[in-house]
């Protein structure tokens, strides 16, 4: 068989990647074991902001099993600074970013002294033995306070908590109008303040990693999202020759962002295991994994809007603080520039304005979270759009018609500067609002409010775009981000006719196997099973910007296709010689090269097979058809959906119920719609638990107190309904495949709807803001009029629990 | 302390300390990775086992407190090559993605079934609610569980054989 008549592109393809995931015959890192394997474990410190005034570990030397025991001062002079590669400004300031503590602690659960022994067990015992001084020093952990006059610094050498001031402005780069003239001739002017709380990535494997410095490469496994990157910064940080560095990212157990890190126990490893000479593995707990892990989110949005009182949006200022922890870490700086291009959404905004200023504080560092900038954009200008329709009357859904940019009007360049391709709000909305029964959902909150219901019914809404795909090089040239954003791929040609695709794209439970085995499929027209995807080794695939960002289809699967283009261009010069004809004379269709008008033809596997023998091949042509090709998007894509969120709000408990929750997206071409599908719904899982579950949470010396899943609260099954979910389908004109991209839709989209959703069930008592979570505290307490502690010190978790959306 | 247990099929007796916990015991000394451990509170469980037709937190028990049992793990449900009724509806569900919390959920929703052969969506979600996923929203989870109870039942065996299971392999 060397054709498939029907296409794999668009078929609910069951996963390739589940055969070993439901048996168990996975290599998540931990479980790799290799002889004489030694295992690390880290003590951290306790307090947020202290100088370490002595470290005793002779005691623990002599423990059983140890065989080393170091502090920051043993490893000052190898390890390194821990990189940040986006300097947003020629000024940032970014403090040295150590591993290991040498002098100070500036967050809680920064390492302090390691200890290597031959068991797990051993090591976390000498821990214990362990004894440092610590001369606490004051802790800074509000934002507004740390940029405040006098305020404590995290970092004294600096001389100030600012890291960096980043500003857009569409009148001086000539995008768009002045917005202070906008805002001062605006017939209506809202101004409004919103927390995103500090989120944590909270993906379910915990990070792990091993490093074996025996071969003649040094190789590290590591449950990491981007192994590509790891290797050049393990590199360029500790000044090792790149090509003696390995790194394998095998089964890795999701990331969301929270792997896109180069973090201080990869660094700490490497070190242990080169100076040990013998292969050294850590796998955090997930306690360390909540304390140490990159935060996410953590701004504060001031947001300033104008309009006419038709409702026309005629100016847009937002500035925000930013919390960047203690330090910046890989893309620390960057994530609320993310959401830079996206305050002004889906709407025809004719003044802008954003700035942001970057805070240290005595917390871990912030980092990529789902979404990462554009979740924090579209809540804030989803929610002003609720705001403004409140302020004129009138139903939000028309507010936002009214200034959306229609589907005629694409393409469309925006107040920011970027041309947004293609998309159709009005079909997606129109979808959304038939599956939802919009009309009869606001005839029964109407009739509930006046009867007084103790259950209040709130629909929210929430209109979203969100760029993806990252990203165009020059685009992120142009914000001095340290790297391009291309997508490397290869396809061999095996002589048996199978194939094997390379992909610098680094997945983690998102399905790449599946889909690129069905792109690769339709394209080469072999079957599906004869494709395996390699990736996740820089021994296989030795080129990568790996996966983060909504980008692996956008741009890992778009180098894929053109590499295929690659094996075909090559096949044909052979085929033509095989058929003793014109290339011009040639087609090709699923997997056979056809002599036009005749019944002559030959297939491209078996001209892989001639390939191989390379018997007869024309002059001048090399004996391969493997291919490889590196591809640069020109543009981003543009995702867009609407999403409507029933929710019930009990007035006399402050329970929220989500009692419906529709959405609609448009991701463009779909290549497999059973993956897409999960994609959106455990997007809106996680947009749903900002709204309504989880936050960070600190005490007053900066101590996490939701540090473990018993006070995050990661939503279980039974607190969140089933979704509807639906598409259109307006393909990208920026890739060959139409397609857009998946991976954080949903929950960019769901935390506003869901808000929306809560306040609207309120609004006739006058509440205009309940801060998230939206535990039932929270809503009791803007219901009844009581200050309920805004600043971020009542613990979310374990309050906000519902029994699901099951009625 | 000297224990003995069966797992998956197999007798080991192996000398351990009294503090290690069954996961521990599975995963370093019997090599049973397939069970894995997701938090060291037992929240998550990931580390779902069957003790004597059971489900248990492997996290949550001591290796010792298992002498004598019968253990069943993710890696000892499919037998001569056929997949568990609900390893199989796992798959034909999309109700994992990353695929970590599938053993505990797949051994969780294994037991859930044991007690009730068909329960309804409220039923499935809060008998899952002692094993988190933050991939899926839970929704091809609860639809897999449900698929399964319906392969489970005798009757309706002769049925699915005629049904074809829309794009799938």
């Amino acid at each position: 068989m060397t054709a498939t008549a029907e296409p794999e592109v668009g078929k609910s393809r069951r996963r390739k990647e589940d055969a070993r995931l439901i048996t168990g015959r996975t290599r998540w890192t931990d479980n790799i074991t290799l002889p004489g394997l030694l295992h690390m474990a880290i003590l951290r410190s306790p307090v947020a902001h202290a100088r370490i005034t002595s470290i005793d570990v002779e005691a623990a030397r002599s423990m059983p099993g140890v065989l080393a025991v170091v502090t920051g001062a043993d490893l000052a002079d190898e390890q390194g600074s821990l990189p940040c590669a986006w300097a947003i400004t020629p000024d940032m300031k970014n403090p040295p970013h150590p591993s290991i503590a040498v002098d100070t602690v500036n967050y809680a659960g920064e390492a302090v002294a390691i200890v290597v022994a031959r068991s797990s067990a051993e090591a976390h015992d000498a821990l214990e033995a362990i004894d440092v001084d610590y001369d606490e020093l004051p802790v800074v952990l509000d934002m507004e306070a740390a940029v405040a006059d006098g305020a404590v610094l995290v970092h004294e050498s600096l001389g100030t908590n600012k890291s960096a001031l980043w500003v857009f402005d569409s009148a001086e780069a000539g995008t768009g109008g002045n917005v202070d003239e906008a805002i001062a001739a605006g017939e209506i002017v809202l101004e409004r303040k919103f927390r995103q709380q500090r989120l944590i990535p909270a993906f379910m494997e915990p990070r792990s990693v091993l490093c074996d410095p025996t071969g003649e490469q040094v190789t590290l496994w590591s449950a990491t999202q981007v192994p590509h990157i790891l290797r050049l910064m393990l590199a360029l940080t500790l000044g090792v020759p790149e090509h003696k560095v390995r790194v394998i990212a095998p089964d890795v157990g999701g990331g969301f962002g929270g792997k896109l890190q180069v973090t201080p126990e990869e660094i700490l490893v490497f070190l242990l295991a080169r100076r040990l000479g013998k292969p050294v593995k850590y796998t955090e707990t997930r306690s360390e994994a909540m304390a140490t892990a990159h935060h996410g989110r953590d701004q504060i949005q001031r947001l300033t809007l104008s309009a006419t009182r038709d409702g026309t949006i005629t100016g847009l200022k937002v500035d925000l603080l930013a919390d960047m922890g203690a330090y910046l870490s890989l893309v620390t700086p960057g994530i609320p520039i993310l959401g830079a291009f996206m305050f002004n959404a889906i709407y025809k905004i004719p003044a802008y304005r954003f700035s942001c200023t970057n805070v240290f504080t005595n917390k871990v560092m912030t980092d990529a979270y789902r979404g990462a900038g554009r979740p924090e954009a579209t809540f804030a200008i989803e929610r002003m759009m609720d705001e403004l329709a409140a302020e004129l009357g009138v139903d939000p859904l028309a507010i936002r018609e009214k200034n959306w940019i229609t589907h005629e009007e694409f393409p469309f360049t925006t107040v920011c500067g970027l041309t947004y391709d293609s998309g159709n709000y009005e079909a997606a909305t129109e979808k959304a609002k038939q599956l939802f029964d919009y009309d009869g959902l606001r005839r029964e909150q109407a009739e509930r409010r006046e009867r007084g219901d103790v259950v209040q019914l709130g629909i929210g809404i929430s209109t979203f775009t969100e760029m993806c795909g990252l990203a165009p090089s020059r685009v992120l040239g142009s914000l001095s981000y340290g790297a391009g954003g291309w997508e490397h791929a290869a396809i061999r040609m095996l002589p048996s006719g199978k194939v094997e695709v390379v992909t610098g794209s680094s997945p983690h439970g998102q399905g790449h196997e599946t889909a690129w085995s069905q792109i690769v499929a339709d394209q080469l027209g072999v079957p599906f099973e004869d494709v395996e995807v390699l990736h996740g080794d820089t021994q296989s695939s030795h080129k990568g910007m790996d996966t983060y960002g909504s980008r692996s289809l956008t741009v890992g699967a778009i180098a894929v296709v053109k590499a295929g283009d690659k094996v075909i261009a090559k096949a044909r010069k052979i085929a033509a010689h095989m058929l003793e004809c014109s290339e011009d004379d040639l087609d090709f269709a699923q997997g056979r090269f056809s002599v036009r008008g005749t019944d002559k033809g030959t297939g491209i596997t078996d001209i892989a097979l001639a390939v191989f023998a390379a018997h007869d091949l024309p002059d001048g042509v090399e004996p391969s058809l493997d291919s490889e090709a590196t591809f640069d998007p020109e543009n981003f894509s543009f995702p867009h959906g609407t999403h409507l969120c029933a929710a019930e709000v009990d007035t006399e408990t402050g329970r929220v119920t989500i009692r419906k929750y529709v959405c609609v997206d448009d991701v463009g071409k779909v290549v497999n719609p059973l993956i897409v599908e999960g994609q959106v719904h455990g997007g809106l899982a996680q947009g749903i638990a900002q709204a309504l579950f989880e936050e960070a949470v600190h005490d007053e010396n900066g101590t996490l107190t939701t540090g473990t899943f018993a006070d995050y609260l990661l939503p279980s099954a039974a607190d969140l309904p089933s979704f509807v979910t639906d598409r259109t389908e307006t393909p990208s004109t920026t890739n060959p495949l139409g397609v857009k991209g998946v991976g954080e839709a949903g929950t960019i989209a769901s935390t506003p709807a869901v808000v929306n959703a809560v306040v609207d069930s309120v609004r006739h008592m006058g509440i205009d803001d309940i801060e998230m979570p939206c535990t039932p505290f929270r809503v009791w307490g803007a219901i009844h009029g009581r200050d309920v502690d805004t600043g971020g010190s009542q613990a979310g978790g374990g309050l906000g629990s519902i029994e699901g959306g099951l009625q | 302390m000297r224990v003995t247990m069966v797992v998956d099929g197999v007798s080991y007796t192996d000398e351990v300390e009294p503090r290690t916990l069954l996961v521990q015991h599975l995963r370093e000394t019997l090599g049973k990775v397939g069970t894995v451990v997701g938090c060291d509170t037992s929240n998550c469980g990931s580390c779902t086992v069957h003790v004597d037709g059971h489900s248990v937190k492997s996290c949550s028990m001591l290796a010792v407190q298992a002498d004598g049992c019968e253990i069943t793990t993710i890696e000892g449900l499919a037998r001569d090559g056929q997949l568990h009724p609900v390893q199989q509806a796992f798959h034909d569900n999309h109700a994992l993605q990353c695929g970590f919390c599938t053993p505990g959920m797949i051994m969780q929703a294994i037991d859930l079934l044991a007690d009730d052969p068909d329960p309804d969506e409220r039923t499935v979600r809060h008998g899952l609610e002692g094993n988190l996923c933050r991939c899926t929203g839970y929704q091809n989870i609860v639809r897999a569980v449900q698929d399964a109870a319906h392969r489970l039942k005798p009757a309706a065996q002769a049925d699915r054989e005629h049904e074809a299971v829309g794009g799938g392999e």
